[in-house]
């Protein structure tokens, strides 16, 4: 649904690694204040796009567009720029393990910033509230579980209001409850930052309840978009496979082998 | 951060332990307090041969350091050496002061002696010494003892 | 026949591939060093790295330096004993320190503890994607984690260096005077006339000055290289201690054969 208040536009966007083509011309528009999921098997591309999106990447073809600017042509001062309006959380977190939670989540205020120690002491301590981690700032990362782990980054993701929020898998590796807690504090923060924002994730169940919009991607390129709801009732194999965890259909149980009789009688030469 | 102040004490332990090390090594390991910051004044000294005297050496007087060689040139036209001493400004020397490459030791390195003469006129900087010995090659000495064992042997035939 | 083809295509491949990484290196390198304006801002950031490289070196610098003193006097007295020159092992031993064992042993030890850790650390902040994070907040890596360890490494190695040849004339002195018994007067003094500042203490500095830069710059860049697996780090970990190792070797040679051609 291309609209003029799009915060981010891939327009046909290709991305090949070594000789590995990874993106074969995806197209998509993330609308400001969303949620947007971008889901998929892994390997499909969707961590390669967030990188895209960041600028850590640059793709063989086609644009990335953030807030009306080409991200790829951008230079160094301006990228970083960019930057400071954005936040991702990564997969497993990625803090800062020789510093505490607090100096986790002080780090971009005081990069960035010239604000005095006393204001970001506040303010850390308000991103921690949010997270209900407050508590635990003087902990360093090694002493978390997985999922207080995965809150403080996010506190430290939102440290200066960013515009738009990306989460690479979220709800990864995560125990019900604490999915639970993410999944509300990304629509929390969303709606109180005013913000966009784009999840990355297979977890299909905690997303549909969550987002505003779906891409669902395969092998490259967008297959299929919709609100949940839509996607609930879809008819196309392959989105129900993959909605309703089923173990057969168009993506197979079955790595590609020889006839399964022949293989029991012959001998390999083993 | 409370650790930083513990950071940088113990940095700044280990940096000035690392150059109080250093100083150590030039003060009471090398000859850094005997010679560089002292003033020096050059003299010139030509040879025959240097015989393995080197930039550095030392300049010696009744068997005190009192300078050293600062360079060693080739004349093209007298075919000599032309060595370059520099003496401490405390040492004047007298105009006719000599100059003699001799060795430390049996096997040791080679240095400049200088045996003071009798003129009531100092050197100055940039002056030259008049008397010099070259240094002794042990090749033309082992030959000289050669031709004179040699010799002698000729002359006891011989009568 | 097929086989010794297919080693050399491969030998052939490893050198193509070992000159490409060397390129690619001394890229990083420039990378570093033009990025190391925020280490003179903000010098704190280096004072932190020269306490992990060079304090935390500090015991088994001085520890070996003792050592490899104490065996040198006794070593070499053995050896000069035989030519009557006991009294020379003032010299030997401060030579042979401060012009060789001081800068390579220490360096040698330095890029075991220092510099595999810092490959461990930087490697390991790459396989959690704390550099990657960083950069999306805006902050470069290699000025903010990369260039610190760099110049730290630089600093602390002639420091270490001097410290472990220190110890060693320290060492030799207990030893030799001590134990052994030779003269304590013309042990120093010999020592102080055949010792060159220049000639030998500043060689020596040089010296460990070049291995620093090539520790630290081995160390650096092996870490940020390595594949981000558990695997990856623990061989790069291996190739920063074996390469800097031969690389300290190989360079001492070439210092040595430059400096000590004269004398």
């Amino acid at each position: 649904m291309p609209s003029t208040d799009n915060l981010v536009e891939v327009e046909n966007v290709n991305f090949a690694y070594d000789s590995r083509q990874i993106l074969k011309g995806v197209s998509l528009n993330i609308r400001r204040g969303q949620v947007v999921a971008i889901m998929g098997l892994s390997g499909c591309g969707k961590t390669t796009l967030l990188r895209l999106i960041g600028g850590a990447l640059r793709p063989s073809r086609g644009e990335v567009r953030v807030d009306g600017r080409v991200v790829s042509k951008m230079h160094h001062d301006e990228l970083y720029a960019l930057r400071r309006r954005m936040g991702m959380l990564f997969q497993f977190g990625a803090l800062f393990t020789d510093m505490s939670c607090y100096d986790n989540v002080a780090f971009q205020m005081r990069e960035h910033t010239d604000l005095p120690e006393e204001m970001i002491d506040d303010l850390v301590l308000m991103k921690l509230q949010a997270v209900g981690l407050r508590g635990a700032h003087q902990l360093m990362p090694a002493e978390l579980s997985g999922g207080m782990a995965r809150r403080v980054a996010l506190a430290r993701t939102t440290a200066l209001d960013p515009m738009l929020i990306m989460y690479d898998e979220p709800f990864a590796g995560l125990d019900p409850v604490s999915m639970g807690v993410i999944g509300e504090l990304i629509r929390r923060l969303n709606d109180t930052l005013g913000a966009t924002s784009i999840i990355v994730t297979h977890d299909v169940a905690e997303a549909l309840d969550l987002v505003d919009y779906v891409y669902f991607m395969s092998d490259g390129v967008v297959v299929t978009q919709g609100t949940p709801d839509e996607l609930r009732v879809s008819d196309k194999p392959f989105v129900h496979q993959f909605v309703y965890g089923e173990t057969d259909g168009p993506m197979p149980f079955h790595y590609p082998a020889e006839d399964y009789a022949r293989d029991l009688q012959t001998e390999d030469g083993r | 951060m409370m650790r930083r102040k513990a950071l940088d004490l113990w940095a700044g332990v280990f940096v000035a332990l690392g150059l109080g090390a250093l100083l150590f090594l030039a003060l009471k390991v090398g000859n850094l307090a005997t010679f560089s910051a002292a003033q020096t004044y050059l003299v010139k000294a030509d040879f025959d041969n240097i015989g393995g005297l080197k930039k550095r050496a030392p300049v010696k007087s009744a068997g005190v350091v009192v300078g050293r060689v600062e360079d060693i040139g080739f004349d093209t036209e007298s075919y000599e050496a032309t060595v370059t001493l520099s003496v401490d400004k405390r040492y004047a020397f007298p105009k006719d002061t000599s100059a003699k490459i001799l060795t430390a030791g049996l096997l040791g390195e080679q240095y400049v002696g200088l045996s003071a003469g009798g003129d009531p006129t100092m050197l100055k900087d940039g002056d030259k010494l008049k008397i010099t010995q070259s240094a002794v090659v042990l090749e033309n000495l082992i030959s000289q003892f050669l031709f004179s064992k040699a010799a002698d042997s000729g002359n006891k035939d011989g009568k | 026949m097929i086989a010794v083809v297919e080693f050399l295509e491969n030998l052939g491949a490893r050198a193509i591939g070992a000159v490409h990484r060397l390129g690619f290196a001394s890229r990083f390198l420039l990378l570093t060093v033009r990025n190391s304006g925020m280490c003179l801002r903000r010098f704190s950031l280096v004072v932190r790295e020269i306490y992990f490289a060079g304090v935390l070196s500090l015991i088994i610098i001085l520890v070996s330096g003792l050592f490899v003193g104490m065996v040198l006097g006794l070593q070499g007295y053995d050896t000069l004993e035989r030519y009557g020159s006991s009294s020379a092992l003032g010299v030997l031993v401060a030579l042979s320190l401060v012009r060789e064992l001081g800068p390579v042993v220490a360096g040698l030890l330095f890029a075991s503890r220092a510099g595999s850790a810092i490959t461990a650390e930087i490697g390991l902040m790459k396989a959690t994607e704390q550099l990657a994070a960083m950069e999306m907040m805006a902050v470069d890596p290699i000025a903010r984690v990369i260039a610190p360890r760099f110049w730290a490494g630089v600093i602390s190695m002639p420091l270490l260096a001097a410290m472990f040849s220190a110890m060693g004339v320290f060492g030799g002195y207990l030893v030799g005077v001590r134990l052994i018994g030779v003269d304590e007067g013309s042990f120093w003094s010999q020592m102080q006339a055949a010792v060159d500042f220049q000639e030998d203490i500043l060689n020596g500095v040089l010296k460990s000055i070049v291995f620093g830069v090539a520790v630290t710059w081995i160390a650096v860049f092996e870490g940020y290289d390595a594949p981000p697996t558990a695997e990856g780090v623990s061989g790069a970990t291996t190739r920063t201690v074996v390469t800097s190792s031969l690389s300290i070797l190989a360079l001492d040679f070439m210092l040595t054969a430059f400096m000590f051609r004269g004398a």
